[in-house]
């Protein structure tokens, strides 16, 4: 007979009843940050896809978000579309594009792959600046104030952007849980474990590759598409702000915690409370962060949700220690830490 | 014609300064097999400090050599303490990846922060060439130094890679550590040696790359050179240093004959080593005079 882990249940209708609550508690300024936190973390949960359950490492996904943002923009702006029908249409189009760009994932791999979307995230901001032109010959989209406000007329803006991302965000990493839990879901992992021994059990390693690239890419776009919805701009007028965006997925990724469920979540979150705190000293920042990057990797390789897993499987055994007799095999606990499950 | 020649030795100008980028990539790939996303930034860095020796009032050429000798020695020093922990066949290509990245982004903050005052926009480079044209060919002075500079590095380069013990020593460890290390060689030396080589190269790199035209150049100089240098040293092959700088001026004629020659890429230059990097690695993953590479399962 199987046990229901009802700390686990009760924990997440606490969790649950927080998430939905939470606007009623703060500033428009502070859901908005939530909101931001929350689109962060479906662009990073997108990579982690990719880089962390699938081995392809992609510092281009800033152009997806991109390219979510802008279809998102256009669509509003020019075509008078509401935002959110503009979501699937922003996850398609990214997702296109992944695949495009996935395909030379499959002749390339490890640094390679990473340098082919190092040059798609550089190129991407002058591709829009020569085709998107805004107000101003600024490559620059921003959506009324009308546009992006609450279709409910109970409920103010901010609440309703939150709620929105908050819907959106939970659908995601439910389906990325159920996903990494699915056949399609191990051949991922296996693929990004032993390639070739992945394709001698029959596991369709091209196909595993492009779609997961597809996949996440989809991610980032939705991610792009929902920050225009809660910032209200699609900006490409910083040449490095896409590249910039990339590295900030692949900080919560790994802050958080690689192939990890909770980690980009969480990292996300880390970042943004980074970001807010050395937001005066804006030179400084960029220096914090990546020195900041630098000293996780080195204390916390596996991150946040890693590291919790270890000082648990620690605790556990230390508890499990003192009794002479081998404690029976449920007691102990199974931490694989170089090919972590999902939490 | 005219126009083309002109556009042609442009290239080969601008290619210079990619070959050199291109070749501190191939040293520190072929020694440590790592891809360093923070090479640009690296040579950013060198280039403030020659620029700050040309601001002490030194000339452009004994600052530039002393901004290489102590480039030399930060390149050692990073990667004796920071790229050492997690290098090696075992451990995670991200974490190196993560490694270069927060290098990138802390080195260029740095660099904006010591050198640039507030409200300062760009800096001042002296320029290294004279201008004009080289009397009786029609080409500028400038891109014939550029040339004789990349000459002089290449074969400094290939004197000590081929002709001195240390160059065979390093040689050793970037064919197989372990029988180098079974024959006395220290690979963590050699290690060093090839990121503080790196690290002078990018020196070298940066100031040709700064002092062009009015010599203007900020934080964001070397971005987009690093770009176009990863796409030269993929088109020559990773593992070939010789790959590197034909590899280099390639990548400088294409990009300046294309800006020349097809309008609806004004602007959008960049697509040009992208897609060449696209093509090489779909057609020729090793690049022109790269080694294929077994895999053992």
């Amino acid at each position: 007979m199987t046990k229901l882990p009802w700390f686990r249940i009760v924990a997440g209708i606490v969790l649950a009843a927080v998430a939905l609550a939470l606007p009623y508690f703060n500033d428009p300024d502070i859901n908005t940050v939530f909101a931001q936190v929350m689109y962060l973390a479906i662009a990073a949960m997108g990579l982690n896809l990719l880089t962390g359950f699938n081995g392809q490492i992609s510092i281009g996904h800033g152009a997806f978000f991109g390219i979510g943002a802008f279809t998102s923009a256009i669509l509003v702006v020019d075509h008078g579309w509401p935002i959110e029908a503009t979501i699937p249409v922003a996850a398609l189009i990214s997702a296109g594009v992944g695949v495009v760009v996935g395909f030379p994932a499959l002749r390339v791999k490890g640094l390679y792959l990473a340098l082919i979307t190092l040059g798609l995230a550089v190129l991407f901001p002058r591709v829009v600046e020569k085709f998107v032109e805004g107000p101003g010959g600024v490559p620059l989209l921003q959506p009324t104030r009308l546009q992006v406000s609450s279709t409910i007329s109970s409920m103010a803006d901010d609440i309703y952007r939150y709620y929105v991302v908050l819907l959106v965000m939970a659908l995601l990493y439910f389906l990325a849980w159920n996903l990494l839990r699915s056949r399609a879901g191990r051949a991922m992992i296996a693929v990004r474990d032993q390639e070739v021994a992945a394709s001698t059990v029959g596991v369709n390693v091209a196909g595993v590759k492009i779609s997961t690239f597809a996949l996440s890419a989809a991610y980032a776009g939705v991610a792009g598409s929902l920050s225009v919805l809660v910032d209200r701009a699609a900006n490409a007028a910083n040449p490095l702000l896409y590249f910039q965006r990339s590295i900030e997925f692949l900080i919560a990724v790994v802050i958080g915690g690689t192939a990890t469920i909770a980690g980009p979540l969480l990292g996300s979150m880390l970042l943004v409370a980074i970001r807010r705190r050395t937001s005066d000293t804006e030179a400084m920042a960029p220096a914090l962060l990546g020195g900041a990057l630098i000293v996780v990797v080195y204390v916390l390789p596996d991150g946040i949700v890693g590291g919790y897993l270890r000082l648990k499987a620690y605790v556990l055994k230390r508890r499990a220690a003192p009794p002479a007799p081998p404690p029976s095999a449920n007691d102990v606990p199974n931490p694989t830490p170089s090919t972590p499950s999902p939490t | 014609m005219g126009l083309f020649i002109d556009q042609f030795f442009n290239g080969i100008g601008t290619g210079v300064v990619y070959a050199s980028v291109a070749l501190a990539l191939v040293i520190i790939y072929r020694t440590t097999g790592l891809l360093n996303f923070a090479q640009g930034e690296m040579a950013l860095f060198s280039t403030f400090v020659t620029w700050w020796f040309t601001d002490q009032g030194l000339g452009i050429v004994p600052a530039l050599l002393v901004s290489i000798v102590l480039s030399f020695i930060a390149g050692g020093l990073i990667e004796r303490i920071i790229i050492r922990p997690v290098e090696g066949p075992t451990k995670n290509p991200l974490s190196v990846v993560i490694i270069t990245l927060g290098m990138f982004l802390a080195i260029n903050a740095l660099a904006a922060l010591i050198f640039i005052k507030p409200g300062q926009e760009a800096l001042q480079m002296p320029l290294l060439f004279p201008s004009g044209d080289v009397p009786g060919i029609g080409i500028q002075k400038a891109i014939v130094g550029r040339a004789a500079v990349l000459a002089i590095e290449c074969l400094l380069l290939w004197i000590l890679l081929q002709k001195t013990k240390i160059g065979l020593s390093l040689r050793a460890v970037a064919s197989n550590p372990e029988s180098a290390k079974l024959v006395g060689i220290n690979p963590g030396a050699m290690l060093m040696l090839g990121w503080a080589l790196a690290a002078a190269l990018g020196a070298v790199a940066g100031t040709l790359a700064a002092s062009r035209g009015t010599g203007a150049f900020d934080t964001s100089l070397m971005q987009q050179v690093l770009v176009f240098s990863f796409a030269a040293a993929a088109l020559g092959g990773f593992d070939s240093p010789l790959g590197a700088v034909v590899g280099g001026l390639i990548v400088g004629v294409a990009d300046s004959l294309t800006i020349q020659y097809v309008g609806f890429l004004d602007g959008i230059e960049l697509a040009v080593p992208f897609a060449l990097i696209l093509i090489v690695l779909l057609v020729r993953p090793n690049g022109l005079f790269g080694r294929n590479i077994v895999e053992r399962v």
